[in-house]
C-alpha cells in the first residue's frame, strides 16, 4: 500500500503539471505572441474556464499527502515555508489578473494585468520546477525529520536548472495549447513559438538529465536494477521525437508530444528517488521514505478508498469540461 | 506562550476568518438555489427560475473566492503546523482531501450545468443540478467539521509508543459524535445568513424600488426560512452542540459562560465583563440558576468553574466571552428581526415599511459576525488544546519557521486578501446592480 500511495501520488502531480502546466504556460507565454486585446483576449479563454479545475489536482494532492506520509507533509511544507507562501500568493495573483482584466475597458488597466498575469504563471512554473528539482537532488533533512529551507540551500545551480526545463517545458506545453484554440496570425506565432522552445526543451532535457546524474548518482543504479522505470525515460524520447514531427502541421500530435514529456519527466523524476520522498543528504538514515514516514496500513487503506472514490467523479468532470470547451476559441459578449 | 506560536495563531486565525467569510454564503445560498429551483420545476413559475439563476451567479463568485483562500489553509497544516500534520496527518487527514475531491466536481461540475446549460439539458437534469450544487456545498461542510470535531474531541485513534496518533477506525472518526451537532450549528448558521442575504437584497430592491417581483418573493422567502432558522440556530443545534461542550470539554464551558467558581444551580450571565485577575464577573447581569438548566436540564445541578483547573489549562477568558456573547446576543437580535418581518407579511405590510426595510437590509453583516464569532467561541475555547487533551497547540506548530518569517507571510496575506476583497465586492456589487434577469419574467413556462 505504501508503494501503492507512492505512484498514486506521482500520477496526481503529473496530472496537475500536465493540466495546470498549459494554463501556466499560456500565461507565460501570452505577452510575447497575442498581439492586441483581441488576441490576449482570446488566449485567456482559451484557458479562462479551465484554469480553476485544474488547480484542484494540486488542492487533492496536498490533501493525500498529509494523510498518506504526513511526516513529508509536515517536513517538506515547513521546510519549503517562504518558498510556498510565495507560490501561493502567485497561485492568487494569476486568479485576480485574469478576473480583474475585463472588468474595466481602459488599455492601461488591462496591461497591468496581463504582466502580472505572465508574472504570476511563469515564476510559479519556476518556482515548482526548483522545488522538484531540490527533492531530486535531497534536503538536509535532520535526525528529527525537518529541514531549514533557506533561498540559498533551495536555489542552487542544478535546482534552479530543473526550474529553467520546468518553465521552458509548460511554456512548451502552452504553445502547443494554444495551436489547438487559436487560428490565423496567432495560430502562426503559436507554431512559430512552439518550434523554437522544442529546441530548448531538448537541449534542457539533455543537460538535467546528465546533472541529475552527477548530483544523484543512485539515480541510474535504480534503472538499472529496475529495467521496468526505464518506460519513463522512452515516454520523454517519444515525447521529443513526436515533437520534432509536429513541429510544423499536427497541432493535436504537438500537444499529445509536450504532454508525453512532461509525464515522462515528473515519472522519471519519482522513478529516481523512489522508495524516498525526501532523501537527506545528511545521512542516508535521515531520509523520509515511503515506509518510515507513511501513515498505518489502516489509515492508508482508508483514504484510499475514500479518495479514490471520489477521483472517480474528478476525472469525470475534468473530462467533461474539457470536452465541453473542445475546439478553436471563439469571442463572445462573456468570457475574459 | 512564545512569540512564534502567537504569531502562527494569528496567521491561521486571520486566514482562516477570512476564508470562512464565502463558504458561509455558498453553503447558505446553495439550499435556497435549489429551493427555487424545485419549485420552478414543480410549478412551471419562470419567477423562480430567475432568482435561482441571479443567486446562482452570487455563488459562482463566493466559491471561486472560497476555493482561492481555502488552498493556503490546507497549506498552512504543513507549512506552520507541520508537527501537528506528522502527529495526526493519518488520523484528521482523512477527511481533509475528501473535501477537495468531493466537493469540487459536485459544485463546480452541477454549477455549470446549472448556470450554463439550460438549454443544452432536459429540465430534470437542469433542476437535479441545482440539488447537486446544494449536496456539494452541505456535504463539502460536514468534511470540515469533522476535521475540526476530530481537533475537540478525538476518537478513533491509538497512541503509538513515539507519541503519535494513528488510525484506528475509519468510521469512528467520519461520525465523530461531536461533530453531529456542530456541523449541523454551522450549517444553520449558513442558512441563516443565506436568509439575511436574500432579505437584505430584497429590501434593498423594495426600498429602490427596482424589480418589484422578485424583491417581494425574495423578502417573503427570507422571513419565513429566517424565523424557522433563527429559532433551530438555538434549539436544538445551538443547545445540543453545547450539551457535547459540557459533556467533553468544561473548561470551555466555563470559559464561554464566564463562570469561574463551580456552583450547585448555577446563573447564566446575560451581561458582564471577566476579570480574570479576580476570578469574576464585573457588574453581571444573572439569571438565577438558569445555567444549570441549560446545561444539565435541571436547576440545581452543579456546573463546573474555571477555578477548578490549573491556569495553564485556562482558555484566554475575555475573546472566549465575549466572542460567545455576542454570537448568542445576535441570535437573539435575529429571531427578534425575523419574527417581526414575519408578523408584517402576516399584516401585509412587509413590502411597504420602510422602517422594517431598513432594519433588514442593514442586518446583512451581522449573521457574518455571529457565524465568525461562533467559530471563535469553538477555537479559542479549546486552547491550549489544539487536539483537546493530547496536543498542546504550542506544540503543534513548525519549529523550523521563524516568528518574523510568519509575521511577514502574514502581512503579504493580508495586502493579497485586501484585494481579493476589493474584486469581490466589485463584482457582487455588479451582479446585484444589473439585478435578476426580468424577461418574461411572469410568463409560465411554455414546456409544461
Amino acid at each position: 500500500m505504501n508503494v501503492v500511495w507512492f505512484w498514486a501520488l506521482a500520477a496526481m502531480l503529473t496530472a496537475y503539471a500536465a493540466l495546470d502546466g498549459y494554463d501556466l504556460g499560456v500565461g507565460s507565454l501570452h505577452l510575447w505572441i497575442a498581439h492586441g486585446d483581441t488576441e490576449r483576449r482570446i488566449a485567456l479563454n482559451a484557458i479562462g474556464p479551465l484554469w480553476n479545475g485544474n488547480e484542484v489536482w494540486l488542492i487533492a494532492s496536498g490533501g493525500m499527502l498529509v494523510v498518506s506520509f504526513p511526516k513529508v507533509y509536515a517536513s517538506g511544507f515547513s521546510g519549503f515555508y517562504l518558498a510556498l507562501i510565495v507560490a501561493l500568493w502567485l497561485l492568487v495573483l494569476r486568479g485576480i489578473s485574469i478576473e480583474f482584466r475585463s472588468q474595466i475597458d481602459n488599455p492601461l488597466w488591462k496591461a497591468l494585468w496581463d504582466v502580472s498575469f505572465w508574472l504570476g504563471s511563469w515564476l510559479l512554473a519556476l518556482l515548482l520546477g526548483v522545488a522538484l528539482g531540490n527533492v531530486v537532488r535531497g534536503l538536509p533533512v535532520g535526525a528529527d525529520g525537518y529541514f531549514q529551507g533557506s533561498f540559498a540551500l533551495l536555489l542552487n545551480r542544478y535546482s534552479l536548472l530543473v526550474g529553467i526545463l520546468s518553465v521552458l517545458v509548460l511554456v512548451w506545453h502552452g504553445a502547443n495549447y494554444l495551436r489547438l484554440k487559436t487560428e490565423d496570425a496567432l495560430l502562426e506565432r503559436a507554431i512559430h513559438a512552439s518550434a523554437r522552445l522544442w529546441v530548448t526543451v531538448v537541449i534542457l532535457t539533455g543537460l538535467t538529465t546528465v546533472a541529475t546524474y552527477f548530483v544523484r548518482p543512485d539515480a541510474a543504479q535504480k534503472f538499472i536494477s529496475h529495467p521496468l522505470a526505464l518506460v519513463f525515460p522512452a515516454i520523454t524520447l517519444a515525447g521529443l521525437v513526436g515533437g520534432f514531427f509536429c513541429r510544423h502541421a499536427n497541432d493535436r500530435g504537438a500537444f499529445r508530444s509536450s504532454t508525453l514529456v512532461i509525464i515522462g519527466l515528473m515519472g522519471s523524476a519519482a522513478a529516481s528517488i523512489f522508495p524516498d520522498l525526501l532523501t537527506s543528504t545528511l545521512n542516508p538514515a535521515y531520509s523520509l521514505s515511503v515506509y518510515n514516514a507513511a501513515s498505518s496500513p489502516h489509515a492508508l487503506r482508508a483514504a484510499f478508498i475514500a479518495n479514490a472514490i471520489g477521483m472517480v467523479g474528478v476525472i469525470a468532470y475534468s473530462t467533461y469540461i474539457h470536452r465541453k470547451f473542445h475546439g478553436k476559441v471563439r469571442l463572445g459578449r462573456h468570457g475574459y | 506562550m512564545s512569540e512564534a506560536v502567537f504569531a502562527h495563531r494569528v496567521q491561521f486565525a486571520f486566514t482562516v476568518m477570512f476564508h470562512y467569510l464565502f463558504p458561509i454564503l455558498t453553503m447558505g445560498l446553495s439550499f435556497f438555489i435549489a429551493l427555487l429551483s424545485t419549485v420552478h420545476f414543480v410549478t412551471g413559475d419562470k419567477r423562480y427560475l430567475a432568482a435561482a439563476r441571479f443567486w446562482a451567479k452570487i455563488f459562482a463568485i463566493n466559491f471561486a473566492i472560497g476555493v482561492v483562500t481555502g488552498i493556503p489553509l490546507e497549506f498552512e497544516f504543513g507549512t506552520n503546523w507541520s508537527r501537528f500534520s506528522s502527529f495526526g496527518g493519518g488520523v484528521f487527514g482523512q477527511t481533509l482531501p475528501m473535501e477537495g475531491v468531493y466537493a469540487f466536481f459536485l459544485e463546480s461540475g452541477f454549477l455549470g450545468l446549472f448556470i450554463f446549460g439550460e438549454e443544452r439539458v432536459p429540465r430534470v437534469v437542469h433542476w437535479l443540478s441545482s440539488v447537486g450544487v446544494a449536496a456539494g456545498s452541505l456535504l463539502s461542510g460536514y468534511f470540515i467539521v469533522a476535521v475540526d470535531a476530530w481537533m475537540q474531541h478525538p476518537v478513533g485513534y491509538e497512541l503509538d509508543p513515539g507519541g503519535d496518533v494513528h488510525l484506528k477506525s475509519f468510521w469512528a472518526v467520519l461520525l465523530n459524535p461531536y461533530a453531529g451537532w456542530q456541523y449541523a450549528h454551522t450549517i444553520n448558521g449558513a442558512l441563516l445568513a443565506g436568509a439575511f442575504v436574500i432579505g437584505g437584497v430584497g429590501a434593498f430592491y423594495a426600498l429602490s424600488h427596482r424589480h418589484r417581483d422578485f424583491a417581494e418573493l425574495s423578502l417573503k422567502m427570507a422571513v419565513i426560512a429566517g424565523l424557522i432558522l433563527s429559532l433551530t440556530q438555538a434549539f436544538p443545534t445551538g443547545d445540543l452542540n453545547s450539551r457535547n461542550v459540557v459533556r467533553y470539554q468544561p473548561t470551555k464551558l466555563a470559559t464561554m459562560e464566564g463562570l469561574f467558581r463551580t456552583e450547585k444551580g448555577a446563573p447564566l450571565a446575560i451581561i458582564g465583563m471577566p476579570d480574570t485577575e479576580n476570578e469574576r464577573l464585573i457588574d453581571p447581569i444573572y439569571v438565577p440558576r438558569f445555567l444549570s438548566f441549560l446545561a444539565y436540564g435541571h436547576f440545581s445541578a452543579t456546573v463546573e468553574g474555571l477555578s477548578i483547573y490549573p491556569r495553564e489549562l485556562w482558555p484566554p477568558v475575555e475573546l472566549t466571552y465575549y466572542a460567545y456573547h455576542i454570537m448568542v446576543g445576535l441570535g437573539t437580535i435575529f429571531i427578534a428581526i425575523m419574527l417581526a418581518g414575519v408578523f408584517l407579511l402576516w399584516r401585509r405590510q412587509l413590502f411597504e415599511n420602510h422602517w422594517y426595510l431598513w432594519i433588514l437590509m442593514l442586518a446583512l453583516p451581522f449573521p457574518y459576525i455571529a457565524n465568525e464569532a461562533g467559530w471563535v467561541v469553538a477555537e479559542v475555547g479549546r486552547q491550549p488544546w489544539l487536539v483537546y487533551g493530547l496536543l498542546k497547540t504550542a506544540n503543534g506548530t513548525s519549529t523550523n519557521v521563524a516568528a518574523g518569517e510568519t509575521v511577514f507571510t502574514t502581512l503579504g496575506f493580508a495586502g493579497i486578501y485586501a484585494m481579493l476583497a476589493i474584486l469581490f465586492l466589485f463584482l457582487v456589487g455588479r451582479v446585484i446592480h444589473q439585478g435578476p434577469e426580468v424577461e418574461n419574467l411572469s410568463a409560465v413556462d411554455p414546456g409544461r
